[in-house]
């Protein structure tokens, strides 16, 4: 399955879910970021350590290990 | 938790909002300068409350709550306001109104939360912040609809970067007040059935057991289900008068087991069951209500821009390094004019003392002791400016999340977080702010560490013995024809203290055991230019706090000082012996020479160390006050002059060297030097332990990298 952790700058994907035992996911959701929601990679930080999401109106970075868990159904660009 | 405001009986607001949602601008504009930060040491929770006066008749009290992005805790910060709510829903000091400050650019997210406020029984004032950004985008928010659907006492669109929509602000207070109208939305539960179905028991025990309303018993039994982090509020509150019976907490975790347990079965992922409803709810609400037009997820923002070079895989991390040489740089050629004022003005005053009073123990102390006091305080005041003003800036500019971002690989290999960039930079002006600011980083061990590790950075404190010491002997000349030897000695002392501070947390996260995994999920708010407003005022909280925090210490630190440099009073005629050797500061001194020679102190040095445990900079102020002393009544010398000249009374060698002050700065580096701090980590990591393990591996590293630069440099022939 694909993760926003495949995902390169500037492509955009719609999330279809979450890894089971990512503890991460309950914040996440409260940020707006559930399945059905787009989500689009602006950037991976420098040794590619996190990466730079734009979800909703907003920016956010998350960890690489945790962009791998998060489930993407398909990407749009 | 204390109660808020109990002394008068004015009506008082909670200020609630996500972070980067403007909360504090409009508690600053709204409050003024009228506010009051409950602040170390005794109090863990940094609590802004300020007064607003509405209008000739009406005057209310602000609480500012911590930034939080939903009332199911996951950080320290984000349980204050978690308990106060709970608090409230007990009818503990419930406030008459709640402003719930939303970022109309960034609107769904916000509203989240706003949509858990709605559940309370508490009116509801919505103030729609950011309205020039959404003008900016050629957006448009449809202000009516939106408090129709939210059915919520009024919505205020404003901006509190252009100052607009306080006056309407306080109106709509005012009416709040004196109508106490509540929402009344539609239950986010009224579709799904099967989750009535399954959360039907617990909702049925809060209701019979504390009396909650309908809706408010249907929010709280999905909050309890869905996260362990809600149920912990009930189960361990630290608040004491809210502490519910063994046997209600045993019913109500069967009752939850039972609950997760069918919901799983039916497909229900509990964990995130709340968010998804209420999502849904707002994400149907938004699009059907024409409330926002929808912008595209691919325009690229200028921020976006401007992150292609300040966050570039190469340039980024340069650039950062580049505007901390830079701040560096400029406090030291900034301040040096304004702490030349100064020290001229207080010599002033110390010389025109002297001559209009007649002499004797009075003239003395008000000389000595409190006027060198106070000069001792204000000179610092120019640089610790200076560095919060830069902090602030960069903080005000969205750049210091930017720094996490990058910075947030190396800080996890040496066993950080992100989150610990932001708290380890406070820690140049002052540890104390910053191991305060470490409650944004959720897990536990990494907090623990980055607070261990703050007073390892440079503080403002360490800067006069910096200064003094560079300025008195480290030649200004220039390197490589750009860099000045004295400004680089100093970079060389933020970079060991900071170098020190990656080494040891190494090491401590591999001792230290954790259970829970490190978390990181960071905003990137847009990029803004600072407010001057908002910088002058962060920079005139902090001042003030230095000088009356800092101050006091330091003020009574210098009386005492200048007693027992003078007392006891010998009556010795031979000349060449001075009197402030059988003082009972000289005892001390002399006492704990031994220690200390092989580092290349004497006594004088020991008594300053001995005083600035109390607080660093206590050491400039000891120096002068012996210096003064010793020169006897008649001049106020500059202290600089008088380390440069003071001669040993019997080898008559000049006490102090390059390398003496080299090792007295690299002591200072690393050494445990703050009371205020411990106060501080004993609150923060309520225990004892922590703040002990801190003292000793800090005064180890003190003696022995004194030590190591004194004995090596003397046998390498740089000792005089």
């Amino acid at each position: 399955m694909r993760s926003v952790g495949d995902m390169n700058s500037g492509e955009i994907g719609v999330i279809s879910g979450f890894s089971d035992n990512m503890d991460l996911q309950s914040r996440l959701v409260e940020m707006g970021i559930l399945p059905g929601v787009l989500i689009r990679v602006i950037k991976w930080a420098p040794w590619r350590g996190s990466v730079q999401l734009q979800v909703r109106d907003y920016h956010v970075s998350i960890r690489r290990e945790d962009a791998e868990n998060i489930y993407i159904k398909s990407i749009l660009a | 938790m204390q109660k808020s405001f109990e002394k008068d009986n004015r009506p008082w607001l909670a200020l609630i909002g996500n972070p980067n949602s403007g909360k504090t601008a409009i508690f600053n504009l709204l409050t003024g300068l009228h506010q009051k930060v409950s602040n170390y040491p005794g109090i863990t929770i940094e609590q802004k409350r300020g007064n607003v006066k509405i209008n000739n008749e009406l005057s209310i009290d602000l609480l500012d709550l911590p930034g939080t992005y939903s009332l199911t805790p996951e950080s320290l910060d984000e349980r204050i306001v978690a308990e106060q709510v709970l608090q409230w829903i007990h009818g503990n000091d419930r406030p008459a109104a709640i402003i719930s400050v939303v970022d109309a650019s960034n609107l769904s997210r916000n509203l989240y939360l706003t949509s858990q406020l709605l559940d309370l029984d508490i009116p509801v004032i919505i103030a729609l912040n950011m309205m020039d950004l959404v003008k900016k985008n050629n957006e448009t928010i449809n202000i009516k609809a939106l408090r129709k659907q939210f059915e919520v006492a009024a919505v205020v669109p404003m901006s509190a970067l252009e100052k607009k929509g306080i006056q309407q602000l306080k109106n709509v207070i005012s009416i709040a007040i004196n109508k106490g109208k509540q929402s009344n939305h539609t239950q986010l539960l009224t579709k799904e059935t099967k989750i009535r179905e399954y959360l039907q028991p617990i909702k049925e025990l809060f209701t019979k057991k504390f009396g909650y309303s309908e809706r408010l018993a249907w929010a709280q039994s999905l909050r309890v289900i869905t996260r362990q982090s809600a149920m912990s509020l009930y189960e361990n509150p630290h608040e004491p008068s809210l502490q519910f019976e063994p046997e209600f907490i045993k019913k109500l975790s069967l009752l939850r087991e039972n609950a997760i347990a069918k919901l799983e079965e039916s497909g229900f992922p509990h964990r995130t069951i709340e968010a998804t409803l209420r999502y849904h709810w707002l994400d149907d609400l938004l699009t059907k209500s024409d409330i926002k037009s929808t912008k595209s997820i691919s325009t690229i923002t200028p921020s976006e821009k401007a992150d292609r070079i300040l966050t570039h895989r190469f340039f980024g991390p340069v650039i950062f390094v580049g505007i901390l040489m830079f701040i560096f740089q400029s406090i030291f050629s900034w301040a040096t004019l304004p702490m030349h004022l100064i020290d001229r003005g207080v010599g002033i005053v110390g010389e025109y003392l002297i001559a209009s009073m007649a002499p004797g123990m009075f003239r003395e102390l008000l000389v000595e002791g409190i006027v060198a006091g106070v000069g001792a305080i204000l000179i610092f005041l120019p640089q610790i400016l200076i560095l919060v003003a830069f902090m602030s800036i960069l903080e005000d500019l969205g750049y210091m999340s930017r720094v996490a971002f990058m910075m947030d690989k190396f800080m996890t290999r040496i066993g950080l977080h992100g989150r610990s960039v932001l708290p380890l930079m406070s820690g140049y002006a002052c540890a104390i702010p910053g191991i305060m600011a470490t409650r944004t980083i959720d897990s536990w061990k990494e907090r623990l560490i980055t607070i261990l590790i703050i007073p390892l950075m440079s503080c403002s404190a360490r800067l006069p013995v910096y200064v003094l010491m560079i300025g008195a002997f480290i030649p200004a000349i220039k390197v490589f024809g750009i860099f000045n030897l004295q400004g680089l000695t100093l970079v060389f002392m933020y970079f060991l203290g900071t170098g020190t501070a990656f080494v040891i947390a190494r090491i401590f996260s591999k001792l230290i055991r954790s259970q829970s995994k490190s978390t990181f999920v960071m905003e990137l708010p847009p990029y803004r230019i600072p407010l001057a407003r908002s910088i002058f005022h962060q920079v005139y909280l902090r001042g003030k706090q230095f000088v009356f925090n800092a101050g006091k210490i330091i003020m009574a630190v210098s009386i005492v000082l200048w007693f027992m440099a003078s007392f006891p009073k010998t009556v010795n005629e031979t000349t060449d012996v001075n009197p402030i050797h059988s003082s009972f500061a000289g005892k001390i001194g002399h006492a704990i020479e031994p220690i200390i020679k092989p580092l290349g102190f004497d006594w004088k040095l020991g008594v300053g160390l001995v005083t600035s445990f109390a607080a660093r900079e206590v050491i400039v102020s000891t120096l002068a006050t012996l210096y003064n002393v010793e020169e006897g009544i008649g001049n106020v010398v500059s202290l600089t002059e008088a380390l440069q000249n003071d001669r040993d009374p019997v080898t008559g060698g000049l006490v102090y060297s390059p390398l003496v002050a080299l090792s007295l700065m690299v002591f200072f580096v690393f050494a445990a030097q703050c009371m205020a701090t411990f106060a501080i980590v004993k609150n923060e990591t309520n225990s004892w332990k922590w703040p002990l393990i801190m003292i000793l591996y800090m005064t180890g590293l003190a003696y022995f990298g004194s030590l190591i630069v004194f004995q090596g440099g003397t046998l390498l022939g740089f000792g005089i």
